[in-house]
């Protein structure tokens, strides 16, 4: 039995919006009988883009996490709905738009927040993962079509077929202690979740500073090394992936024959050191 | 039902029924369309999808059709009577009464009569924004040339707002006027991709962007780049939308210093041997009296890293390092999104950054294999033999000498010829002098030749009468142009005895006229065009796209209330004045669609009636061998000119036809001959490129005191200029474009957690951005994209909202420009520099409304 999964790329994604303004072309104004009613012209975002900036000037990085309903195959929605949200056979969950009036209250049963409320049509409203064109035959959902960096992928596969993808591409999907089992699956999510420390080193000679290449550095956590990093030419360093408030780590770094500094960090979110001197 | 049509940002299907739009998407190709090109690079092979991309103002377009804001009736001010009292100081504050069209025209075609008949050629002025809806017969170079030049006008000549520093610097040391000083970029696709190995991007964003009209084609392209493990470099003040997709370095100079980086970098590769010196000795003049000013032959100064330190606030060692890398590695360098843009070129300093560039890449071996200008914006393999005008081209315009048609449409689609015989012409960024003072100069664009842009012109020309009647085409100068209270405080004077603006929506500047016309969008009428041409400055500009795709814009739907399409609406008040047939030849918009398409290339390959009912066709690559020769290679290996462009014209080489560039030397020129012609002691723009601090900024000690920050005001990310902001498009609802406060819709401005700290300002708070020019409220955006002492704030709101008097008041509408100087960028220029601008920000109390 093959089911629809949806695959976001947070490292391709780059914020054009390109997927919420193609869902709102898709339903703003236009009713789906027996999937979905219109939806506002503003106001909702079926797929909520997300933005995550890390590090301070100059040293920074930016992402991006789009957001569309889970399609959860344990859906708190369901459960919350008493009837008037369902399961599709082919994974995608479906709020009736006629049986739905009135239920604000699925809007809080939504642990991701992709549930939005219609006050004047007085019903609650999400993705629907296209499935009025699927059922026409579409191969993809207007939001993955008109992503330009292929951050976002629709796959119809068995379960199986899919477990693998999760296994060979390292996917993950939000939150996933409230074990809904979404059907939406994120790559480089650390890009979201996790934090770095970065850093730049430089050498003085002769009175003139420049950049350190090919410097060494160690980080430590409580005395155990974690991980080592060579500079580039602009002698950057970065370590990534560490875990938010995560605490104190040591970073050692050497340069040539010089000797090596310490420099002690305290990680809450991510966290540039700064210029690393040696003279 | 399922049409095409075609926009700013690529061509779309739109999906009908009973009459209504209720789908647009981008177009997948199918078996019957041909297939893309490959590119060999590195042991691997890469092919674009065979579909087209779009911009995100071009998935808006449904909820911009059917917009509240659509004028749908023709209207006029309630206390503007033509016959009697006008009124014309409460232009932007009294209301409209709806009107019929009979009455709306006779009112317009008796305006035309009265100001000719009482004031004689040149009273009536026209100007459109820089754009407008997509289509070659629609644009503003097709119909509405030739409606105005059959009852003659005085033009609003555009500034090269996108090009300022190309065109006023860049030129004189390399040619390439017909590209306003930008460059070419044939096949530097594969070029770059088999070559180089890294790319530097200076000011150059193509990510928000799109080059321009190229949508999200060149996206893949750069996402190969990184594939292949080109390296990247962003020098941008902003941390850009390319930069954050792409990685790579970011190096963020202060706003308008980028010319000290230039000399810094220059000083690195002479004083350590980093430059090609026998490309400097055989192709390039001049490069000793430069390197003597480097040096510190003249003023003293060794212009190394550590100097470029304190102008743009990079450190020493990170311009040392990359100058280095870049001495070292087969290096393309992006300026702009395509080569001729950049917000670098649009400050007080562009001319400099330009000319800087090029030098940069004349010391480099400009024309090698991977050594080249660009970003992989344009360059495709597409096929750039296969005829099909851009709208630059000037579709009906019947016009030889405005657009280009008279060197490559003329020919192939005869009409009637088309002259204005008024020759009087009004700079744009001098529109509110020319009308408020009655006098008022500027500087010719013509871009024939180098020279071309020497000629000063005086407004009013002799023997022509001032402007009395503004005849405005949409409504995007209030976002657009620099200090824009002016523009409107002009229209509250009563030098303007009459305007009229023919708008699709309610705009900021529409409601300061006396009558508004109702346009209908491309999407109600019939045009043809095709992805990314607009040829004109931008010559072969197709090459942005990976499958060239001509287009029939259908007529969808009919249009939106009582509007009508512009050239039904010129051809009304053609018929008004007895001029029906010079304007249309009798010809309505479908048969002009017909002529066109005749005229291309297109009639070989499919028949009008299968082009009609299919609605676009793709035209296939060229074989992998008869690619188009990289731009610039010829020059470098010492040939002939072999990149298919018409210019330099014949009689601008020096020596022989096709040999060298279109400088005096056919060199590339570090010292320029035409500069040391004009004027050799102009101190704006001498011979060789000299750092020179921007006439706004930090070194303008005493104002910088007073407004310590820096706002760069790029070119907008998710709207095309104004077009498809406001108007309760759907952009509005990104997060990063507007900001909903308290029910309303405010621009954004982008500032650096410390400085928000500083003035107390949090996320979302509503602030003041102010200087002695105006104010506008913003929504505040606290951001590390941005050095402290900087503001991002893009240009291009096409809302205007006072909060009080109009242009005596804030403006929480969020046209940024009513910060920005409207001095020329050089004083011998038409040029502006928007981007040299400085503010104070505090939070808005909600109340206060004065500037």
């Amino acid at each position: 039995m093959k089911t629809w999964h949806m695959i976001i790329d947070v490292e391709k994604c780059e914020d054009c919006n390109n997927c919420l303004l193609a869902c709102k072309d898709e339903y703003v104004n236009n009713e789906w009988k027996g999937y979905s009613k219109p939806q506002p012209n503003l106001g909702q975002k079926w797929i909520n883009v997300q933005r995550k900036e890390r590090g301070t000037f100059p040293l920074i990085d930016v992402a991006y996490r789009p957001t569309p309903c889970m399609n959860c195959d344990d859906a708190p929605c369901i459960k919350a709905s008493k009837g008037c949200a369902s399961k599709r056979s082919d994974g995608i969950v479906i709020i009736d738009p006629e049986k739905s009036k009135g239920r604000e209250d699925l809007v809080k049963s939504c642990p991701y927040d992709v549930i939005w409320w219609n006050a004047e049509l007085n019903i609650p409203q999400k993705c629907t993962f296209c499935a009025h064109l699927k059922d026409e035959g579409w191969k993809e959902p207007r939001c993955v079509q008109v992503c330009p960096t292929g951050a976002l992928r629709i796959e119809n596969l068995t379960d199986e077929e899919f477990s693998q993808i999760i296994e060979n591409e390292k996917l993950e999907v939000l939150h996933k202690e409230l074990k809904t089992s979404p059907r939406v699956y994120y790559k480089n999510l650390y890009r979201f979740e996790k934090c770095f420390i970065v850093g730049s080193v430089s050498i003085k000679k002769d009175g003139i500073v420049d950049c350190a290449e090919d410097a060494r550095v160690v980080l430590y956590k409580e005395k155990v090394k974690i991980e080592e990093s060579i500079t580039d030419n602009y002698g950057d360093f970065k370590f990534d992936k560490l875990d938010e408030d995560s605490g104190e780590y040591t970073l050692e770094v050497s340069y040539k024959d010089k000797k090596s500094k310490t420099i002690t960090v305290n990680v809450a979110k991510s966290i540039n050191v700064g210029e690393i001197l040696f003279d | 039902m399922r049409y095409t049509n075609n926009t700013n940002g690529g061509p779309v299907f739109v999906y009908v029924k009973a009459g209504k739009i209720i789908r647009i998407t981008p177009i997948d190709f199918d078996d019957k369309d041909a297939d893309p090109w490959t590119i060999k690079a590195k042991g691997k092979s890469f092919t674009p999808p065979k579909k087209t991309t779009v911009s995100p103002h071009t998935m808006a377009w449904k909820s911009m059709i059917y917009s509240p804001d659509r004028i749908k009736y023709p209207m006029k001010r309630v206390d503007f009577d033509p016959n009697g009292e006008r009124n014309p100081q409460n232009r932007g504050v009294s209301g409209y009464e709806r009107i019929s069209w009979d009455e709306a025209l006779d009112i317009v075609a008796g305006e035309i009569k009265r100001v000719k008949k009482d004031h004689g050629p040149g009273a009536i002025m026209n100007g459109s924004g820089s754009h407008h809806t997509w289509g070659a017969l629609g644009y503003w170079l097709g119909a509405r040339i030739r409606f105005f030049n059959t009852i003659g006008w005085t033009p609003i000549a555009h500034n090269p707002d996108s090009w300022e520093g190309w065109f006023w610097g860049a030129t004189h040391h390399w040619g390439h006027s017909s590209r306003n000083g930008g460059g070419e970029a044939y096949s530097t696709v594969e070029d770059c991709m088999q070559n180089s190995e890294m790319v530097v991007f200076w000011s150059s964003d193509p990510e928000s962007t799109s080059g321009v009209y190229g949508a999200s084609e060149g996206t893949i392209r750069r996402m190969w780049l990184k594939e292949l493990g080109i390296k990247m470099v962003h020098i941008d003040p902003f941390y850009n939308h390319t930069a954050a997709l792409m990685g790579g370095k970011w190096i963020a100079p202060k706003v308008g210093t980028d010319s000290a980086m230039i000399l810094a970098i220059a000083y690195v590769w002479i004083t350590e041997d980093l430059y090609d010196k026998e490309y400097v000795a055989t192709r390039t003049i001049g490069f000793d009296i430069w390197k003597d000013y480097i040096l510190g032959g003249d003023d003293g100064i060794l212009k190394t890293p550590e100097w470029q330190e304190t102008e743009t606030g990079v450190p020493a060692k990170d311009v040392r390092a990359l100058a280095r890398e870049w001495g070292t590695k087969k290096t393309y360098l992006t300026a702009g999104g395509i080569t001729g843009f950049g917000g670098a070129c649009r400050t007080a300093t562009g001319t400099d950054w330009a000319r800087g560039v090029v030098c940069l890449m004349g010391m480099q071996g400009m024309g090698k294999p991977g050594v080249n200008m660009g970003g992989v914006q344009q360059g495709t393999p597409v096929d750039t033999r296969f005829y099909f005008p851009g709208y630059a081209e000037g579709s009906m315009s019947g016009d030889f000498t405005g657009p280009g048609h008279g060197t490559t449409l003329y020919q192939r689609m005869p009409q009637l010829p088309s002259v204005n015989t008024v020759k009087q012409v009004v700079p744009r960024l001098r529109i509110p002098e020319a009308v408020i003072d009655g006098k008022t100069s500027g500087y010719s664009t013509d871009p024939m030749s180098i020279e071309g842009q020497f000629f000063e012109y005086k407004y009013p020309a002799p023997g022509h009468s001032p402007v009395k009647m503004y005849y405005k085409y949409g409504g995007s100068h209030f976002g657009t142009m620099p200090d824009t209270n002016r523009y409107v405080n002009m229209y509250r004077t009563d030098s303007l005895e009459f305007v009229v603006n023919q708008s699709i929506w309610h705009e900021g500047e529409s409601k300061f006229a006396d009558v508004i016309l109702p346009a209908c969008t491309n999407f109600e009428r019939f045009d043809i065009s095709e992805f990314a041409n607009c040829g004109g400055y931008i010559f072969n500009s197709f090459t942005q796209v990976n499958n060239r795709v001509a287009v029939m814009q259908h007529k969808c739907i009919e249009p939106i209330g009582e509007s009508k399409s512009d050239i039904e609406i010129f051809l009304e008040i053609s018929k008004r004045l007895e001029l029906a047939n010079p304007f249309s030849e009798g010809h309505s918009e479908f048969d002009w669609c017909k002529r066109f398409f005749d005229a291309t290339d297109l009639k070989t390959k499919i028949s009008w009636k299968k082009f009609l009912k299919r609605g676009y066709y793709v035209i296939p690559p060229t074989t992998e061998e008869s690619r188009d020769p990289v731009s610039m290679r010829w020059f470098a290996e010492g040939k002939e000119k072999d990149t298919p462009e018409l210019t330099p014209l014949p009689g601008d080489y020096t020596e022989e036809y096709r040999k060298g560039l279109q400088t005096q030397s056919g060199k590339i020129e570090f010292e320029s001959s035409s500069l040391k012609r004009f004027d050799p002691d102009d101190p704006d723009r001498l011979p060789i490129m000299k750092y020179v601090a921007s006439w706004e900024g930090p070194s303008t000690k005493e104002l910088y005191d007073k407004y310590p920050l820096q706002l760069m005001s790029p070119h907008p990310r998710y709207t095309f200029h104004t077009q498809s902001d406001g108007k309760e498009s759907t952009i509005n609802d990104i997060s990063e474009h507007r900001a909903l406060i308290d029910g309303y819709y405010y621009w954004i401005a982008r500032i650096n957690a410390s400085d928000a700290k500083a003035r107390g300002i949090k996320e979302n708070d509503l602030v003041k951005l102010y200087n002695d020019r105006g104010a506008v409220i913003c929504a505040a955006k606290l951001t590390e994209r941005v050095p402290p002492g900087t503001v991002h704030s893009y240009e291009s709101s096409a809302k205007y909202d006072p909060v009080g008097e109009p242009g005596k008041s804030a403006d929480r509408g969020g046209c940024i420009n009513q910060l920005t100087p409207s001095r020329m960028i050089i004083k011998k220029s038409h040029g502006a520099g928007y981007m040299s601008c400085l503010i104070e920000v505090k939070k808005w109390d909600g109340k206060e409304v004065a500037i």
